[in-house]
Order: structure tokens, then sequence, then C-alpha cells
């Protein structure tokens, strides 16, 4: 049993508690004339004096990238993920694309976690056919989706072209892939619109999502729209016209 | 065999807002409390790494976890129901603060129409103008009398605002001044002044200005950071429970909170509630609470789940329109609103706060003549900015592609280009729309879940219509290159986001024979037994309900503690 008065949150050291007024102080966060005991006074010290190596924005100063690397995908899905992610994410005269970005990696890394297996949708038995309105009611976890719906799409891409999807022009496989969007193929294993809402909306988390799940490389995909990304405050400018503000990751808090 | 523990005064079921707010005010008063969460303990430190929008906001990690509890949906009775297998449509919250942690902090009370809304619809426009099945009554409460308990939350949060000019009588003014206007705001109050309509700023629980409360609470305040719906605060800016009432509760020394701890039925002898069973989520033992009161705090679809599974009260029978328990299940019409394109400007949509923005009420309760329309109640328009995160928030023109080359150069382009009007539609409850146990599905311990059924009628379409047009209106004359609007409402489908403003299923009244609560929540059928939450809620009104689930919970307490001393039935 736990209990809420617990000494320990109480008991906070000197030097700590001295952290914290320094972390009020100089990040200019007025809070006022009060005493504020119960909650900025319990923010973990921002400012801790051990903080990590700076995160570099230079795309130039190359270091590898250790998490590039599968734990759910063969080589094969993988480069047919990076292609058709490419296509709903393009590289354009704004910046980089899918590709560049590591969004592959990042569905990779998420299909190997507790989303790729459905850990927290309720996936008892009995299944029943639904309604629309009634959502998703397969029995298939995102996993074992994304595996049969690209043997799927790689052996209709063969029906249709002669040729592995990855080996098609970028119209061919756009042309593939709104066939899956617009349910023209028929397929008796996945639905096919099902798996290209997925495969898209993976494809937004792995640009967007913060740095550290191996997709939005360098910050990159909140650069091209001017997100900030992990800021502490905007009180400074929530009354005043756009401003283009250079993001920070998470990272910025180790 | 389970364990049975001494008795206590009080056991609350769920320590979120309800369950906070009741333990705060009674422990002050010298009452035992035991509160049993059966999620885990929240504090201020965890939201460390909080701006993390796939964590957060899209893999729901405040979330109640699905795969232990869900309910099944239908559209009508003769639908097979099936379960919520994913979440969409609203994110039931869990653990120590429960939905009150990832809220917005919109805190609006409702009309004083809301509380007589039978009545008062019947004096101005007939009787013909409620359809048959449509089954809204009067709260058994009326606004002057639940006031003095909105007062109360609104002190206890630290409410940042300005008066309504449109809405009941206040008794003070509220206790820190309104939130900044950011560029937007001034935008849509320019735009809807000049239209004679009555805007004033969102009352914010998202503090404008540091403020210590009647219990000694302090908080600083809000930074705009852009990450509260979904989010808990790492400042303690937002009013949670965990910031405000359960520390209070915590140090009367009366209050045992238990975490883990998972009430699967509320124990009774037919006349009296006994005290609860409940499942320590972390060992798998059964224990039994002996209590003089149990007073059920959790939301919406538990408070009704927990009754129906135990026992108490009469099930609610659509076919006759008897039983109250799992009646009146309403929801929220918010797809009636308007989104604007800005050729020319750029706003700062990625900084906000969960309450900011401005808002009318010129089209919400009874405040504009129905007679020549097809609906009753209404809504209000807001324009709020609570910060766009990128993952949810890709707006590009109807008709444009939703990927490809030329989805990432609108997207890109008008991400900061875009401003929305947002409608929040009253709900009203139908005798076909109800809640009660599903035949079929179960939770992780084997007991039925929710069922609920529900369609929206031609009331929330004709209302969605309204409002998308006004919505429209305002947006255009904001000054926008292009306005898209809902056309259709279309079926509900419990598949998209659009509200976490479920009600009903244990409403209040007047009469027994027509409601499972008085005015206090304390059940008609079981003295020593309190139902608190939106649960209450015979319809929902235009409004955000938790400034109202609160002033519900003060006013339980009062009555919790006087039933204490005489044990009476309060109304």
């Amino acid at each position: 049993m736990i209990s809420l008065t617990d000494d320990k949150k109480k008991k906070q050291s000197e030097s700590e508690r001295l952290s914290r007024r320094k972390f009020i102080k100089n990040s200019g966060y007025a809070v006022g004339g009060l005493a504020v005991g119960g909650v900025i006074g319990s923010v973990i010290p921002w400012d801790t004096e051990d903080k990590a190596a700076p995160q570099t924005n230079n795309k130039n100063n190359k270091t590898t990238n250790f998490t590039h690397a599968l734990m759910n995908f063969s080589q094969a899905e993988f480069k047919m993920v990076d292609a058709a992610t490419e296509r709903i994410f393009p590289e354009d005269e704004n910046g980089p694309g899918a590709k560049e970005l590591g969004v592959a990696y990042y569905i990779d890394h998420q299909l190997a976690g507790s989303y790729g297996l459905n850990a927290r949708d309720y996936m008892q038995p009995p299944f029943f056919n639904g309604e629309k309105v009634q959502g998703y009611q397969g029995r298939l976890r995102r996993k074992e989706i994304f595996r049969i719906a690209l043997k799927e799409m790689q052996s209709y891409s063969q029906k249709k072209y002669k040729k592995g999807f990855i080996s098609l022009t970028e119209e061919e496989q756009n042309a593939i892939l709104t066939d899956f969007a617009e349910d023209k193929v028929k397929l008796m294993t996945v639905s096919p619109s099902g798996f290209f809402d997925l495969l898209r909306s993976m494809t937004l988390e792995g640009v967007y999502s913060d740095p550290l799940y191996s997709g939005n490389k360098d910050m990159d995909g909140w650069r091209m729209r001017n997100y900030p990304g992990n800021q502490m405050s905007y009180t400074d400018i929530i009354e005043e016209d756009f401003k283009d503000i250079p993001p920070k990751s998470l990272r910025e808090h180790m | 065999m389970v364990k049975k523990l001494p008795k206590t005064d009080v056991v609350v079921v769920g320590v979120g807002w309800g369950g906070g707010i009741i333990a705060a005010e009674l422990t002050k008063q010298g009452l035992n409390v035991v509160g049993l969460e059966r999620g885990q303990e929240r504090h201020t430190e965890d939201y460390y790494m909080v701006h993390d929008e796939l964590r957060y906001a899209v893999r729901y990690e405040l979330m109640q976890d699905l795969s232990k509890e869900t309910l099944t949906f239908r559209s009508n009775s003769k639908m097979r129901a099936l379960p919520m297998r994913q979440y969409g449509s609203f994110l039931m919250g869990t653990g120590l603060g429960g939905a009150g942690i990832h809220w917005n902090g919109q805190t609006f009370r409702f009309l004083p129409y809301d509380f007589n809304i039978r009545s008062a619809t019947i004096e101005r426009y007939g009787k013909n103008k409620i359809p048959a099945d449509m089954t809204i009554q009067d709260w058994g409460i009326t606004y002057d009398e639940i006031e003095p308990y909105y007062d109360k939350f609104e002190k206890m949060a630290g409410i940042s605002g300005e008066e309504n000019p449109l809405g009941g009588k206040r008794s003070s003014a509220y206790p820190t001044k309104p939130m900044k206007h950011s560029p937007p705001m001034k935008m849509f109050k320019k735009a809807t002044e000049k239209l004679n309509y009555h805007p004033y700023t969102i009352p914010s629980a998202n503090l404008s200005e540091s403020y210590e409360n009647p219990d000694g609470i302090a908080r600083a305040a809000c930074q705009y950071c852009g990450y509260c719906e979904r989010f808990g605060c790492e400042y303690g800016a937002k009013a949670d429970p965990v910031v405000t009432v359960i520390p209070v509760a915590a140090k009367t020394g009366k209050f045992d909170l238990r975490t883990h701890s998972w009430v699967r039925r509320v124990l009774h002898n037919g006349e009296k509630a006994t005290g609860v069973l409940y499942t320590d989520v972390t060992t798998g033992e059964e224990i039994e609470q002996p209590a003089d009161v149990v007073v059920l705090t959790s939301y919406v679809f538990n408070n009704a789940r927990l009754l129906l599974n135990s026992k108490i009260g009469q099930p609610y029978d659509p076919s006759t329109g008897e039983g109250v328990i799992g009646k009146n299940y309403a929801y929220q019409v918010v797809k009636g609103g308007a989104t604007g394109y800005f050729d020319d400007q750029k706003f700062n949509n990625f900084a906000g706060a969960g309450a900011l923005g401005m808002v009318i009420d010129d089209f919400n309760g009874d405040n504009f003549d129905h007679s020549n329309l097809d609906f009753i109640h209404g809504g209000y328009l807001s324009l709020t900015q609570t910060g766009l995160r990128p993952i949810q928030n890709n707006p590009i023109p109807s008709d444009s592609p939703t990927w490809g080359k030329e989805f990432k150069k609108n997207s890109l382009n008008y991400i900061n280009k875009t401003l929305s009007i947002g409608a929040m539609g009253a709900s009203l409850p139908y005798k076909q729309h109800y809640l009660d146990l599903d035949p079929t599905y179960t939770d992780t311990f084997g007991d039925p879940i929710i069922r609920m059924t529900y369609d929206f009628k031609e009331q929330d379409r004709q209302l969605a219509k309204f409002t998308a047009k006004k919505s429209s209106e305002i947006m255009k004359e904001m000054g926008a290159s292009k306005v898209d609007s809902m056309k259709e409402l279309g079926p509900y489908n419990i598949t998209t986001y659009q509200s976490t403003h479920n009600t009903g299923g244990v409403i209040m009244g007047a009469d027994s024979k027509t409601s499972a609560v008085n005015n206090y929540l304390q059940m008609w059928d079981m003295d020593n037994l309190f139902v608190v939450g939106a649960s209450a809620f015979p319809h929902n009104g235009g409004y955000n309900p938790t400034d109202t689930v609160g002033a519900l919970a003060y006013r339980a307490a009062e009555g919790i503690i006087k039933y204490s001393k005489n044990g009476e039935k309060l109304a």
C-alpha cells in the first residue's frame, strides 16, 4: 500500500532546494512573491550541474547513429517501408523526406515494442466483423499486419508491373499505394486501406516525434515547419506575432 | 479468501477530481477516509519529459489501459455491440488524479437554463418543442442553489477569468485575472464584437498568475508551453487533483490513499452499503473494506458499471423508459466548427495553453430564440490556442490530397497560417441512448464491461449545422482567405477523437422514479451511498463539464458530512 505522506518526498536536501531556487531565478520564470512550496518546489531541478553533452545541430558533424539498425523488419521489408514512406512524405524544396529523416527505422522500432504488439489495446475474443463506426475489430496485431501487408504489396506490385515495389518508378509506387489507400486491391488477409492508414500515421509520427524515437533526424522534421520542439516557456512570445525559434529536443533535459 | 480490513468512516472509489474533493472536505471535518485508486500514484516530477507528443498524446501514456478494461459500443439496439479495442472518440484517464490530470483546464459554469431545461423550454416554446423520445428533465437543483459550490471549486482551483456577459450571476469575481491574449484571440474578439456578440476570455485552470488558494496551496503561473491536453503539467500551473485537493486531504493524516486498488463491487445488505470489495492488482489479493459511507467517484462509465455489477438500483429499460441506472447517457456535439486558412498571416500556433482562448455564448443554452429552429439548446463557439503539436496537427484545405508531395507542401505551408473556431454543442438525452452491462465482453477480472448504445439524432445534426454556419461567419469576419466547415454531421463514430465529455447513467433529480440520486448525489435507493461525477448530469450542456463536476462534488461533500452526523436522507 502506498501512502501519499511519503517522507521521502518531503525531505529534500538543502542543495537540491538551492538549485531549484537557482533554476527559478536563472530561468526568469517569475512566480511572483509567493513562497511556492508544493509545485515549482517539486519540479525536478532542470539546471543539473552535470549536464549531458550539448546536442549538435550540425548535420556535417557525422557520428554513427547506433539506433539505425533493425529490431523487427527483414532487410527487404525495411527497404519497402523506406521507399513507401518516402512517397507519403517525399523530399522536396522544403527539406528532407521520410527516408532521410529515418522514418523506416522509427517504424521498425515501434513495431518491435508494445505498439506493434497492441499491448494496451483490448484484444480479447470473440472477434466479429463490425460496422465502420465501431473501429478495428481484427485479431491481428500491428506487427503482423505489416508483415502480411508488405508481402501483399510486393505481390501486387509483381502482378501489376512485373517488378518488386522498390524497383518501381515513383509514379508506379504512388499508384500501388493509391490502390491500397482506396481499397482497390482485393485481399483476404488484411484491410488494404487499414494498412495504408496505419502506414501514413506512423510516417507522420516518424517525421515529427522527438528524435529520441529514431525518426525526425536532427530535428529537421520540426525545422521544416518552424516547430520549436521542447521549450520550457512561451510566456514572452504568446502575445506577439509569429516568431521562428530554433528547435530543442528532450535530449536537452538530460 | 477475502481479507477483511477494519471499518472506516468513508471509502471513496477513484481518486480524481471527485474523490480528491470529497477526501479533502471530509478529512478536514475529522472523518477518516480511505481512497481506493486502481491506477498508480502521480507526482509533478513525473512530467520531467512531458513534452513528448508521441508518448502522451498519441500513445496515451496517462490513459486507462484498454487491454484490461474497455466498453462496447453500438449505434442502436439492433446492432451487435463490439468492444472499443483502441482509443478514438474519448480518452478515459487512470491513476491518481484521473482524467483531472490530462484535461485542458477550461472551467465553465453551465447556464441557469441547463438546470431547469425541461420547464424552461416548455414555458417558452410549449410542450411540442421537445421531441417525444427526448428525455430531458430538470436537475433537481437550480443555478442559484449550485452557485456557491461553483464558487468554491473556482477558488480552490484558482480559475483565471472574466465574467461571462451572458452567463448566470456570480457571487464573486474569478480569483485570478484572465489569461494573456494572443493575436488570434484579439482577432476573434474584434470580429465577434463587430457581429454584436459578447466575447470573453475562457475561464482557465491554467493559472494566469501565481495563486494561493483558501486551503493554503500555492501554485505558479502558466508558461504557455503548449502541452496541456493529454499531458500533466510540470509546473503544477494547471489545476489538477494531485497539486490541489489530494495534498490537503493527506495533510490531515486522516486520508488513507491506496493506489493499485481496483474496486469490483459495492457490498450491501439491500438497504445499506456495507463497504467495497477490491483487488490489489499488485498481488491479486481480494480485500474487503467496510465503511459507514461509500462514495463512487470514478469516471462516468465505471460509476454506472459498479452499481450494475453490484445490483444496486433499478437498471434502465429503454423499452419502457423505466429504471434509472444507465439512463440519459449523453455526449457532446463538437464537429460544427470552422477552420480558416490565412494566406498573408502567420501565428505562433505551437505555443499556447489548454484553456487559452476567447469564447461567445450568444448561441448557447436558450440565449437565442429557437422558435424557428429544429433544435433546442446550443453551444459555445470559441477560438482556442492550445499549442498545435506536429504529429496530430497537419491542417490542409478540405479538397487537397492527404499524402505525398502536395500534402507535404500544403501542411508545411498552412501549419502556422491556420486558425480554428470550435463549437461545444450540448448533447441531449434520448430514450434509446443508455448504458448497461455487456452480455459478452468482460474486463481483466471477468467482470462485465459497460455497453453503450448511442448515435447522433436530428437534434444534433441541426445543431452542428447551425454552429458550423455561425463559426464560418466569424472566421470570414476574422479575415480568413479560405474557410472549411462541416457539411453533414454523419453518424456517431467511436474511432475519431471528439471529446471526453461523456455524461449521465446515474443522474440526479427531484424524483426517485426518474433519477438515481438526489441533489446531494445520494442514492435514492441507498442512503449511505453517494455517486459523484458527470454521471449525475441529466444532460450535457454546451460547455466542458469539469466546473460542474467539481461543484457537485463540493455539494456532495456537504451532504455526506450532514449525513454522517444525523444519518438521514438529505432530500
